[in-house]
């Protein structure tokens, strides 16, 4: 059987999602017999490769370098799963929503700094006013909701992917799980 | 004083293609219920009034141009109720949905996470992602009082916290302000809750809240249990004297 092509990105997130990915343990093995990793935060390859069949994308969209990548993503690959609560609803990252970036940079930067405090603006993405969810950009074939989803949900949602089919999660994952 | 109850009479009806019986002063939620019969509800509790403002609990019934709300409407002799169609499903998500995109419903770092009636409703409807854009609205905290929270961003506006206040307390400290997508739960007139000379400090606004939007101080976490079995009991006790 031929290997289907997957990749995994986080973007606004904590990696946690990446983490409970990484908890579903032995069954690892078994996934990667039918998977091929060709992108991911321990891949390294710099460009986003083509034709991928399945892409977990971690964390919400919150600068201009993450809608770039999400668009490009969307090109690239055939199914998408929305993996995990930054990316199904922004969660945490949007948490920011209703501030100012002004504000939040001179509270991350200035006042919580112990020395060095000077807003960073070179060779850095721009955060978007607010952080949003990756549905709104672009669109989703599959939503992974948890923070972080369970591995076995994870495992299941893999295995389905792998056979073809489209997992219904229904009742399997909540937000906030 | 004992008011003489009304002579109530036992009403056939059929739900969901199953025939059932109630007595004339029962709502269709509570003939559904009896006979394990699911429809989703929000701003019910067992023990309060019915205040038919979530909308969760609306069903078709047969003969009637739009939908009712189940928890406020009687059942009448010869009803054919559908509770659970597509259509019906679709509305009830919707209606969730906007629940969810009004505020700042952050499950993972909520004190009642695990707990909560909204998360839960999710689950059991189907709901994986809100369709809906956010609003993300900045919405105030008060921890002004000893031992409780407010937390608006979570907050539904069911009411059962101004019920139970008012209807079972006796104190209504708490009332609903302003309109539509502006509404907000407050304390009196509008003071901070530590403030208040009307809350006798109960709590039981908190244990009945569905979310995370009424508090205990001092839980982290997915730490808020609500813990309501006060409510039925209370009830029972008032109604034998």
């Amino acid at each position: 059987m031929e290997k289907i092509k997957f990749a995994t990105i986080w973007l606004d997130g904590c990696s946690g999602c990446h983490m409970s990915l990484l908890d579903i343990d032995e069954r690892l093995l078994e996934v990667f017999s039918k998977v091929e990793l060709v992108y991911g935060p321990l891949v390294d390859f710099k460009e986003f490769p083509r034709g991928v069949d399945v892409t977990f994308v971690e964390g919400a969209i919150s600068s201009n370098e993450d809608e770039e990548k999400i668009l490009e993503i969307r090109n690239k690959t055939k199914i998408l799963v929305s993996f995990g609560d930054c990316a199904v609803t922004s969660n945490i990252p949007g948490m920011r929503n209703y501030c100012k970036i002004k504000d939040i940079m001179q509270r991350a930067y200035i006042e919580n700094a112990d020395i060095k405090d000077k807003t960073p603006n070179i060779g850095i993405p721009h955060l978007m006013p607010q952080s949003r969810p990756i549905h709104e950009f672009v669109t989703v074939d599959v939503f992974l909701p948890g923070c972080p989803p369970p591995a076995d949900v994870i495992y299941y949602t893999i295995s389905e992917l792998v056979e073809g089919r489209i997992p219904d999660l229904t009742g399997r994952t909540r937000f906030g799980q | 004083m004992m008011i003489a109850k009304k002579i109530s009479q036992i009403q056939t009806l059929i739900i969901d293609g199953k025939e059932v019986g109630g007595r004339s002063d029962e709502t269709i939620l509570q003939v559904a219920r009896e006979n394990d019969i699911f429809i989703p509800t929000l701003c019910h509790l067992d023990g309060l009034s019915e205040y038919g403002g979530c909308r969760l609990c609306i069903v078709h019934v047969k003969g009637l141009p739009r939908l009712v709300p189940s928890c406020t409407t009687l059942v009448r002799e010869g009803m054919e109720v559908t509770t659970n169609s597509e259509d019906i499903i679709e509305y009830r998500k919707g209606i969730l949905s906007l629940l969810f995109a009004e505020r700042n419903h952050v499950c993972s770092v909520c004190v009642s996470n695990g707990h909560c009636e909204l998360q839960w409703l999710a689950l059991k409807l189907g709901i994986t992602h809100v369709e809906f854009p956010y609003i993300y609205p900045k919405m105030p905290v008060d921890a002004t009082h000893d031992r409780f929270i407010a937390d608006h961003n979570r907050c539904v506006l069911c009411g059962r916290c101004v019920r139970v206040c008012h209807e079972v307390e006796g104190a209504h400290t708490k009332d609903v302000m302003g309109r539509g997508i502006t509404s907000r739960v407050i304390t009196d007139l509008m003071n901070n809750w530590g403030e208040s000379n009307t809350c006798t400090g109960c709590g039981k606004c908190v244990h009945v809240c569905p979310t995370g939007a009424l508090s205990e101080k001092g839980k982290s976490v997915a730490e808020m249990e609500k813990r309501r079995q006060f409510l039925p009991y209370l009830k029972r006790m008032r109604e034998r004297s």
